[in-house]
């Protein structure tokens, strides 16, 4: 049974916002050039939320953040770091409200060293599996975390019936490319489309999930609809979203990020206080929503159930 | 408009972002992380009054309007202004007072380092925007301390292109505008320098 804690991303029907209004509102957003003024647009509007019934219900729930409380929907779905759409926090939630395109079937390809490739539907794709709810711990790279509950399943069930073959030492994911989607796209501030990797053994740990939703609904545009990966132990940018790509590969990606920046984000990337980040600290963070700071937590919290992946390596090099 | 009513206008009309970001604070108007943004735009807005301070020079030459000068110190304070906060909120919001995180985290990160760096510049500037203070340096000497703010321009667009993660395009547009500005006086500069000779050379 799915407890639903969400209380500050329900409305009545006399609250939600105008639909008009709310694309006016959009337009704005799109065609004032300065990003800067959008941090001082009023943000009620991209919380008013429609009450759609939960996509999800009579799910599993299992609480992996030690009864740390849930951050709020209004939270979780109006500060997200999707630079697909835009490098300003606020703007996804605006500009993604009708990604992915609902003409479109949302289609993955699995590939690479594996005996049982294929192109799917989304609906295909998942049809198969059991969908659960876990509630999870969320660090970002930036020094800010919270508490999702996301509704999936795990990356190992899928990785399973894809058979990798002896050669499958990684996974590499890849997000859509589509700037006509994801305008954010048309600027070249990481090398598009979106790569991230994992180490097999990672990926196939039962911790790391294949998210479709949060508080038991449909994950939103900005959120990485409709299917995206979730790593607790591991920094945000980790989790990549939007997936449209599952490649099993014999040498380690490159991911986007480290294109970006070798220096300063690693392969890894596995949340560790005791390795900052060239440009600030990581011992510290801040739950969004708390005044104060709290220490970070090795692994995020997950120490217990990752550490044994990383026993023979000196975390400072392979960060 | 008489210098009496250009300086009101000013100093009301500087402080409308201060206003408007404390407003949109208590009307719950920052979005889930409110901290973040507080910090940001009070940076941005000093970087903002910066690029102002800095064109009411060329703006003269350009338009002849002298009565711009006597706003150019206001301005420069409203730097001091809303750096400080900026300054105030980090030290307090991301460090909570605590000394010797604060020197570890300045010596240790460069971002940090030089805006510690430019915002303990402008206190000099400060302490010495007076009157008094002015005549007691001298006009020569008080110009040159006060070229100082060139080089906090150019810090702070520094730092701000440093902290930024992968999306550099805002702080190099500043960092234009700031050369730009830079680049007008150089030019005067110059020119000046080579009529001199001329005329030197004719005589």
């Amino acid at each position: 049974m799915l407890i639903r804690k969400n209380k500050h991303g329900e409305l009545s029907e006399s609250e939600v916002t105008d639909h008009q209004v709310y694309l006016n509102r959009r337009q704005f957003l799109n065609t004032s050039a300065t990003i800067a003024t959008a941090s001082l647009l009023p943000l009620g509007l991209a919380a008013a939320k429609t009450n759609a019934e939960p996509s999800y219900t009579d799910l599993i729930s299992t609480d992996y953040a030690a009864g740390e409380q849930t951050s709020t929907f209004e939270e979780i779905t109006t500060y997200n770091n999707f630079y697909e759409f835009s490098t300003n926090k606020t703007a996804p939630a605006l500009m993604a409200t009708e990604f992915p395109d609902k003409s479109q079937p949302w289609k993955v390809t699995i590939d690479g060293e594996c005996d049982k490739p294929g192109d799917y539907h989304y609906d295909d794709l998942i049809r198969p599996f059991t969908m659960e709810e876990r509630i999870y711990r969320f660090r970002c790279v930036e020094g800010w975390s919270m508490v999702i509950p996301w509704v999936g399943f795990s990356l190992a069930e899928l990785i399973k019936r894809a058979q990798p073959n002896s050669r499958a030492k990684y996974v590499e994911f890849t997000t859509l490319f589509d700037p006509k989607q994801m305008p954010g796209q048309n600027r070249k501030v990481l090398d598009w489309p979106y790569v991230e990797g994992l180490r097999i053994d990672e990926a196939m740990n039962p911790l790391t999930l294949m998210a479709v939703g949060i508080y038991g609904q449909e994950l939103l545009g900005q959120n990485g609809a409709p299917i995206r990966l979730v790593v607790p132990w591991k920094y945000g940018f980790k989790s990549i979203k939007s997936i449209v790509r599952i490649r099993f590969v014999e040498s380690l990606p490159v991911s986007s990020w480290m294109k970006s920046g070798p220096r300063e984000y690693g392969f890894f990337s596995n949340v560790n206080p005791e390795v900052d980040h060239p440009r600030w600290s990581q011992s510290r963070e801040r739950r969004i929503g708390d005044f104060l700071k709290r220490k970070t937590l090795m692994f995020n919290g997950y120490e217990e159930q990752v550490a044994h992946l990383y026993s023979n390596m000196d975390l400072r090099k392979n960060f | 408009m008489t210098v009496k009513q250009l300086k009101i206008t000013v100093f009301i009309a500087s402080l409308i972002p201060a206003c408007l970001l404390v407003f949109a604070l208590f009307t719950n108007k920052l979005g889930v992380n409110p901290i973040e943004i507080l910090t940001r735009e009070t940076g941005l807005w000093a970087l903002k009054f910066l690029v102002l301070t800095l064109a009411i020079t060329p703006l003269r030459w350009l338009t002849g309007w002298n009565l711009l000068v006597s706003i150019r110190r206001m301005l420069g304070l409203y730097v001091f202004f809303y750096a400080l906060i900026h300054m105030l909120l980090y030290l307090w919001l991301d460090q909570f007072f605590d000394v010797g995180e604060i020197i570890k985290d300045i010596i240790k990160r460069p971002f940090i380092t030089i805006g510690f760096f430019t915002f303990s510049s402008l206190i000099p500037l400060v302490m010495t925007s007076n009157n008094a203070m002015m005549k007691k340096l001298g006009g020569k000497r008080w110009k040159r301390l006060h070229q100082l703010t060139y080089l906090i321009a150019v810090a702070s667009c520094v730092h701000f292109y440093m902290l930024v993660k992968a999306d550099k395009l805002e702080p190099l547009i500043y960092g234009s505008v700031i050369l730009a500005l830079l680049g007008i006086r150089l030019y005067k500069y110059l020119a000046k320098q080579s009529s001199a000779k001329m005329a030197v050379a004719r005589t």
